[in-house]
C-alpha cells in the first residue's frame, strides 16, 4: 500500500446557465487521474495553465468536492466525509499559489503562521511566539516582522509567510503549489534548499506543482504532465526530461526559457520545429474535444498517452 | 531626446513605518526608449514593485521625491484626475498579483470592457464585446465567451494572470510596465504573452519594462538590464554584457544561483534579506551579505561607474570580488 494513492480522480464544475440557471455543462478540471507517491519522495506536477494541478492538489487536501474517485492517504480513504478527521487534515498541508490572497489582510504574520498551532496544538503564548519566531528564521524572514500585515511585504516575502504556515505542525505530506514562482533565484534556491532539508529530517513528501521546468528538475524523483484535466505522460525525471514521447510534453520542454541570450535565433527556430511538428501530428494525439487519450506504459516507470487508434 | 519614452530622475519612494519614512526606491535614475524592452531583475524586496507602482501613480501612502517624465510630461505630483486619464490609455501595467488587480464581484469581461470604456467612447457596446472576445483570444484564453461571464476565482491561477494581461493591452499603451507577467504561465502559454509583448513594442514601437525573477525570460526579451538591490541600481548594462560579463557581485551570485545540472545544492547568498526597517543606508549595501571581501574593497559613498559604454556598476567592490571556497555546511541555511 502506497503512502498516497489517487484513483481515477474526477472533479467537475457545473456550468449553469439558460433561464432557469440550470447546469448546462461541466467544465472537467480532473478528468480521471491516477498516480501513487511513496513517503519521503517528490512527486511533481507540471502542464498546462488551466489543466487541473490547483484543482487536484485542493481535492487531495478536501478542498474540493469529488466528481468521482478516491484518495487514500497511509491506506485510509480521505475522500469519503466521516474519515475527514482532524488527525488527517493535520498531516496534509497546503502551500497556497496566490500568496496574498491566501493571507487575510487584516492579521498580523504571527496570528496567520499561529493559526494552525492554535488549532492543533495547545501552546503557551511563549512556547508559541517562540515556535513562530523559530519559523520565521527558518523561511528567512526577520524575527520582528512577525507583528507586520501581510501587505507590507513583498510578493516574494509573502510566499515564505506561506511556507512558514504550512510546515508550522510539521505534517507529513505538502502540497506546494507553486512554492517559489514569486521569489528571486537566490530565495528560491534558499526555499528549496530548506524544503530538502527539513524533507529528509521529517520524512516530509510533496506533490510539487510547478511551472519552472528547471525546479521541477531539481527537486522532484518523478514527474506528471497535465494537459485539460488528463495526464498525458508520466515518469522519473529521466523519462521526461531525456526521453518526452507525448507531443504535448516536447512543445513544453522546448519552451524553456534559454539563458543565454545568444541563443535567442536558434531558439526560435528550434520552437518553430517543434510546433510544426506538433501541429502535424494534433490529430493522432488528441480526440475530437482536443483531450488526450488512455495512458500506455512503454516502461516499468514511463507511461505516455500514445494516439489511441494506433 | 527624440527616443525617449520615459525619464527617472532621482526617483525616491519612500514608506511610512511607525514615525519615519523609509526608502524602498532610493535615488533611481533610469531611462527607457521607445522601442525597447528594459528587464529589472533583483532580489525579492529590492523595491522593484514599488518602483513601477510610482511611475503609474499608484501608491495612495509613499511619499514620492524626484522626477519621472513621461514624453516630456511629468508624472510626480500630476493631479489624480489627470493621472487617471493617463493610465490604462498611455501607460499600462501588469499587476503581479492578478487576484487583487481584479474586481472579485465582477464578470471578467465585464472588467476588460470597463477598461476599453474608460478610453474608447465612441465604441459601441456590440464593438466593445466583439474586442474583449478578441483580446481574450489573444492571451490563449479557452473558450472565451464562456469565461466572459466568469468570476475571478472560478479561474486557474494562470488564467487569472492572462486576464489581467488583456486589460493591460487592451489600449494599445505606449508604455507597459510588466511586473512577473508569466510566473503563473505555463512555458509555452509564457512563449505566447511574450510574442504579444513584443509585438506590442513592434507594432506601435511601445517601450516595455519587464520585471521577473525569471533570468531565461530576461535572455529572451530584454535588451538592457537593471538589476536592483536594496532600493538601489546596483548594475545596467546591454543584456549580452549583463550574462556573460556581470560584475556587481550580486549580480554574479544572482546568476549563481541558477539551478545546474546535477548539483546537490543550490547556492545561496549569504545573510539576511534586510527588511525596509534595518537597510544599510551607509557604504555598499551588499558589504554584509560578503562578509569574506575586505571592509577596504567598497567605497565609502558607493556611485555608479560607468566601466564600458552604457554598462553601470555600482560600488568599487566588484575588482576584489571573488566566490569563497564553499563550506557547505555554513552555507546550506543562508537563512536567517
Ligand atoms: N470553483 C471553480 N468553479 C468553476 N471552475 C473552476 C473552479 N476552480 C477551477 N475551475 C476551473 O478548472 C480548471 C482547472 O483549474 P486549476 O486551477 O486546477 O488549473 P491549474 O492547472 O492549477 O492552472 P494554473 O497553472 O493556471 O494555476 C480551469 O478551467 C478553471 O477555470
Ligand atoms: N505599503 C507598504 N508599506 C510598507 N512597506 C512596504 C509597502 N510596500 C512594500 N513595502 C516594502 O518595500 C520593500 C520593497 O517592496 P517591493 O514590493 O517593491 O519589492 P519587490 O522588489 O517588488 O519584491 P518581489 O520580487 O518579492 O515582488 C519591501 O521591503 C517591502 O516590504
Ligand atoms: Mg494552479
Ligand atoms: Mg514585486
Amino acid at each position: 500500500m502506497g503512502f498516497l494513492e489517487v484513483e481515477d480522480l474526477k472533479v467537475h464544475f457545473p456550468i449553469k446557465g439558460g433561464i432557469f440557471n440550470r447546469t448546462v455543462d461541466y467544465i472537467k478540471a480532473v478528468d480521471g487521474v491516477t498516480f501513487s507517491v511513496e513517503q519521503g519522495k517528490t512527486y511533481g506536477l507540471v502542464g498546462e495553465s488551466g489543466s487541473g494541478k490547483t484543482t487536484t492538489g485542493r481535492a487531495v487536501i478536501g478542498l474540493n468536492d469529488i466528481t468521482s474517485g478516491k484518495v487514500l492517504f497511509e491506506g485510509t480513504d480521505i475522500t469519503s466525509k466521516k474519515s475527514k478527521t482532524k488527525n488527517v487534515r493535520k498531516d496534509i498541508q497546503m502551500i497556497f499559489q496566490d500568496p496574498y490572497s491566501s493571507l487575510n489582510p487584516r492579521k498580523r504574520v504571527i496570528d496567520i503562521v499561529a493559526e494552525p498551532l492554535r488549532n492543533y496544538e495547545n501552546l503557551s503564548k511563549i512556547e508559541e511566539r517562540k515556535r513562530i519566531q523559530e519559523l520565521m528564521e527558518m523561511v528567512g524572514l526577520s524575527p520582528e516582522s512577525i507583528l507586520k500585515y501581510p501587505h507590507e511585504f513583498s510578493g516574494g516575502q509573502r510566499q515564505r509567510i506561506g511556507v512558514a504556515r504550512a510546515i508550522a505542525l510539521k505534517p507529513k505530506l505538502i502540497i506546494a503549489d507553486e512554492p517559489v514562482s514569486a521569489l528571486d533565484v537566490s530565495v528560491q534556491a534558499q526555499v528549496l534548499n530548506f524544503m530538502q532539508d527539513i524533507q529528509k529530517e521529517l520524512n516530509l513528501t510533496y506533490l510539487f506543482i510547478s511551472h519552472d521546468l528547471g525546479i521541477v528538475k531539481h527537486m522532484c524523483d518523478d514527474i506528471a504532465i497535465m494537459y485539460k484535466g488528463r495526464y498525458v505522460e508520466q515518469g522519473t525525471k529521466e523519462d521526461i526530461f531525456n526521453n518526452p514521447q507525448h507531443i504535448y510534453t516536447k512543445r513544453l520542454i522546448a519552451a524553456i526559457p534559454d539563458i543565454n541570450p545568444r541563443n535567442r535565433a536558434d531558439q526560435f527556430k528550434f520552437r518553430q520545429e517543434v510546433q510544426k511538428e506538433y501541429e502535424h501530428s494534433y490529430d493522432d494525439y488528441f480526440d475530437s474535444e482536443g483531450l488526450a487519450y488512455g495512458l500506455q506504459p512503454i516502461s516499468d516507470t514511463h507511461l505516455v498517452a500514445l494516439p489511441g487508434k494506433g | 531626446m527624440g527616443n525617449e519614452l520615459l525619464e527617472i530622475k532621482n526617483l525616491t519612494t519612500s514608506f511610512r513605518i511607525g514615525d519615519e519614512y523609509h526608502a524602498a526606491v532610493d535615488d533611481v535614475t533610469l531611462t527607457l526608449n521607445k522601442n525597447e524592452v528594459l528587464g529589472i531583475v533583483g532580489e525579492s524586496g529590492s523595491g522593484k514593485s514599488a518602483l513601477a507602482f510610482s511611475i503609474m501613480g499608484l501608491h495612495n501612502r509613499a511619499k514620492i521625491e524626484g522626477s519621472i517624465k513621461l514624453k516630456d510630461q511629468e508624472l510626480v505630483k500630476l493631479a489624480p484626475s489627470k493621472m487617471n486619464n493617463l493610465r490604462g490609455d498611455d501607460l499600462a501595467m501588469i499587476f503581479q498579483d492578478p487576484l487583487t488587480a481584479l474586481n472579485p464581484l465582477m464578470e471578467i469581461g465585464d472588467q476588460i470592457a470597463e477598461a476599453l470604456l474608460l478610453h474608447n467612447l465612441d465604441m459601441s457596446s456590440k464593438q466593445r464585446k466583439a474586442r474583449v472576445i478578441e483580446l481574450l483570444n489573444m492571451v490563449g484564453i479557452p473558450r472565451p465567451e464562456y469565461v466572459y461571464e466568469q468570476f475571478p476565482h472560478e479561474l486557474s491561477g494562470g488564467m487569472r494572470q492572462r486576464v489581467v494581461i488583456a486589460i493591460a493591452i487592451a489600449n494599445k499603451p505606449e508604455l507597459l510596465i510588466a511586473d512577473e507577467p508569466t510566473t503563473a504561465l505555463d512555458v509555452t502559454i509564457q512563449a505566447q504573452i511574450l510574442d504579444l509583448i513584443r509585438k506590442l513594442k513592434e507594432d506601435i514601437h511601445a517601450g516595455i519594462i519587464l520585471i521577473t525573477h525569471d533570468l531565461g525570460v530576461v535572455a529572451e526579451m530584454a535588451d538592457r538590464v537593471a538589476v536592483m538591490y536594496a532600493g538601489q541600481i546596483v548594475e545596467i548594462a546591454d543584456v549580452t554584457t549583463l550574462f556573460e560579463n556581470p560584475l556587481h557581485p550580486y549580480t554574479k551570485s544572482l546568476l549563481n544561483s541558477v539551478p545546474a545540472e546535477g548539483q546537490d545544492k543550490l547556492h545561496v547568498i549569504q545573510g539576511i534579506v534586510p527588511s525596509l526597517k534595518n537597510l544599510p543606508r551607509k557604504g555598499c549595501r551588499f558589504a554584509a551579505r560578503i562578509p569574506w571581501i575586505d571592509e577596504s574593497a567598497h567605497e565609502e559613498n558607493p556611485v555608479l561607474h560607468e566601466v564600458s559604454q552604457g554598462h553601470f556598476v555600482r560600488c568599487t567592490c566588484h575588482a576584489h570580488f571573488y566566490f569563497p571556497e564553499e563550506s557547505k555546511e555554513e552555507q546550506t541555511n543562508g537563512i536567517s
